[in-house]
């Protein structure tokens, strides 16, 4: 069970994220969670929105290059320690992380982490097995 | 006033010149007749024969070479002389990655050090001078041309070829290096470098020869305030033999050609027709005492004047500006030379599309060569890795090619500037001519 992505090649200078969240803003898109990998010149945004295909779609015209990219999104308890818990489950089953990030809704006793590692289902069924919680598109989408 | 290297020449009468070119080069035209074939067909082309050629003033029935026949006649197409006489080669890049390779025997060996040997002697080189050559050596011929004629001259040669600042300086120091060559931009760094490190005092430069690369009069004070010396202008090109073609004597005011060696025409580049003395225009080479490698009205697509004014330091070889653009569109980054279509080639070759920009800077006295390239949704991926390791690729296989690093930008789809549809594909900030 995964969730769709947007990641998007932005060029590492001043407004580009602006001009993006414009975007973004004029068609009424609204951002779950966001987060900006970069190197000196260039970075890749990624997002998860409430409508992938809408977005992915006002992007592709406005000549953005993007891509939909399926990852994981899990509920942890928001408290002390239930990171490294996912984490360490990973860790230990040999899983290497490619990137992470964590958003709250408002739900309050519930932070969500996205992961995004090679094999997906793996990981799915490794975190299941240990008894945590995957959180689908529909969820996401209803927060 | 001054000291020359072979007098009787550098200082000849315009008639004495003269008379050396017309027999020098109804001789080369024999020559480059009955042994290049390549060029035999074009003179048959044109329905030219060597008897047609009597003496300079009727050079001008004579076709064009350019980069591009030398590419075609790659490796041994432009050849005169069996491989078994000739003792060296030289090379440089050419306009589609394929190099342009020039042989050389050793008499031309000989004369090339000649040129050089003049070139120094006009910067006020003795032979008890400490030449300290910081041009590269290999292929490129800056390091082999200079070292060459330092030994002509007897002068102690310092064969220091490029890079490695902090020993370059030591040596100086330590060995009291007086001449300086290199290009301008590596000398106008050298410069800043000594004096950051409070080293003024303990350097004896007197003089530095520098080419290879275009550099302004503004440049050139900066280098001779920051150093203490007197800096002069070398030119040359490989096709033609190398640095040495032409050199500045103590007033600075352009380069003499070795007009015993090279005839020099200024020509329209768009129609070929020869310009008369002092009009600008594209400058063409025919070298009338090469054995191996000899080019007849080689067009050079560097764009400059000519003129025979009379000059202070009594030499009567005609003077060449400094150039003052091309009438291609070759750049001349780091000293090395860099066609827009060799970068071309290359990411076409890596499955990016042709849609690029160069940017050339210079930022403290160093060139700069950033290349950007649009991104594809086919090169695109969410991994940040993946974008990198394709990127070190392209690095990689530009220097490959061009021999120098040139540094990659990924860029938005659509944000290379288009004017009139037409992208820009050069962008020149260093303000050279």
């Amino acid at each position: 069970m995964t969730v769709k992505q947007i990641s998007v090649f932005v060029e590492n200078k001043p407004g580009t994220l602006a001009n993006v969240s414009k975007i973004l803003c004029q068609n009424q898109i609204d951002i779950r969670a966001l987060s900006i990998s970069e190197t000196r010149d260039f970075g890749i945004l990624r997002i998860i929105v409430d409508d992938s295909y809408k977005t992915a779609c006002v992007l592709k015209e406005a000549g953005y290059i993007c891509s939909i990219t399926p990852v994981l999104a899990v509920a942890i308890p928001d408290e002390p320690g239930s990171l490294f818990h996912i984490l360490d489950i990973l860790g230990q089953n040999n899983m290497n992380l490619e990137y992470t990030y964590a958003f709250i809704t408002r739900r309050q006793d519930l932070a969500y982490m996205i992961i995004r590692v090679e094999e997906n289902e793996k990981a799915a069924e490794i975190l299941k097995k240990n008894g945590i919680q995957l959180v689908s598109q529909d969820e996401l989408y209803l927060m | 006033m001054g000291h020359y290297f072979q007098p009787e020449i550098e200082c000849a009468s315009q008639e004495q010149i003269r008379a050396w070119q017309d027999e020098r080069l109804v001789k080369t035209v024999k020559h480059v007749y009955d042994n290049v074939p390549y060029y035999r067909n074009l003179m048959d082309q044109k329905g030219v024969l060597p008897g047609d050629i009597k003496s300079v003033d009727d050079l001008h029935k004579l076709p064009f070479l350019t980069k591009d026949d030398l590419r075609d006649a790659y490796p041994y197409g432009l050849l005169a002389m069996p491989l078994t006489d000739c003792v060296r080669i030289q090379s440089t890049s050419g306009t589609t990655g394929r190099r342009v390779v020039a042989f050389y025997t050793q008499h031309d060996i000989d004369l090339w050090d000649e040129c050089c040997a003049r070139a120094i002697v006009a910067a006020g080189g003795t032979k008890d001078d400490v030449v300290h050559v910081s041009y590269g050596y290999g292929l490129f011929t800056g390091g082999p041309g200079l070292n060459g004629g330092s030994h002509k001259l007897g002068s102690l040669t310092l064969p220091m070829s490029s890079g490695n600042t902090e020993r370059q300086i030591q040596f100086m120091c330590d060995l009291g290096s007086t001449i300086l060559c290199c290009t301008p931009s590596y000398a106008a760094y050298l410069a800043e470098t000594i004096c950051e490190k409070g080293l003024r005092d303990k350097i004896k430069l007197k003089a530095g020869i520098f080419g290879a690369e275009a550099w302004s009069e503004e440049m050139r004070q900066d280098i001779q305030n920051k150093l203490g010396i007197k800096a002069y202008d070398i030119y040359g090109l490989t096709e033609i033999s190398g640095p040495g073609v032409s050199f500045e004597c103590s007033e600075q005011t352009g380069m003499h050609i070795n007009e015993d060696h090279f005839i020099a025409e200024i020509i329209d580049p768009n129609t070929g027709k020869v310009l008369p003395e002092g009009e600008k225009g594209e400058l063409v080479f025919t070298s009338i005492t090469k054995e191996a490698f000899p080019l007849l009205r080689y067009r050079t697509r560097d764009i400059c004047v000519l003129t025979r004014k009379k000059c202070s330091c009594g030499r009567t070889h005609i003077k060449m500006s400094k150039p003052m653009g091309r009438s291609d569109d070759m750049l001349i980054v780091k000293g090395v030379n860099v066609f827009p279509s060799q970068i071309e080639t290359v990411l076409l070759n890596k499955g990016y599309p042709a849609n690029y920009q160069i940017i050339v800077t210079r930022v403290n006295n160093s060139d700069k060569l950033d290349v950007q390239v649009e991104m594809t949704p086919e090169m695109f991926s969410d991994s940040l890795t993946q974008i990198s390791e394709r990127e070190k690729e392209l690095v990689g296989a530009l220097k490959a090619m061009l021999g120098i690093y040139a540094n990659v930008q990924l860029v938005e789809p659509k944000s290379i500037t288009r004017s009139e549809g037409k992208a820009v594909r050069i962008i020149d900030k260093r303000n050279l001519y």
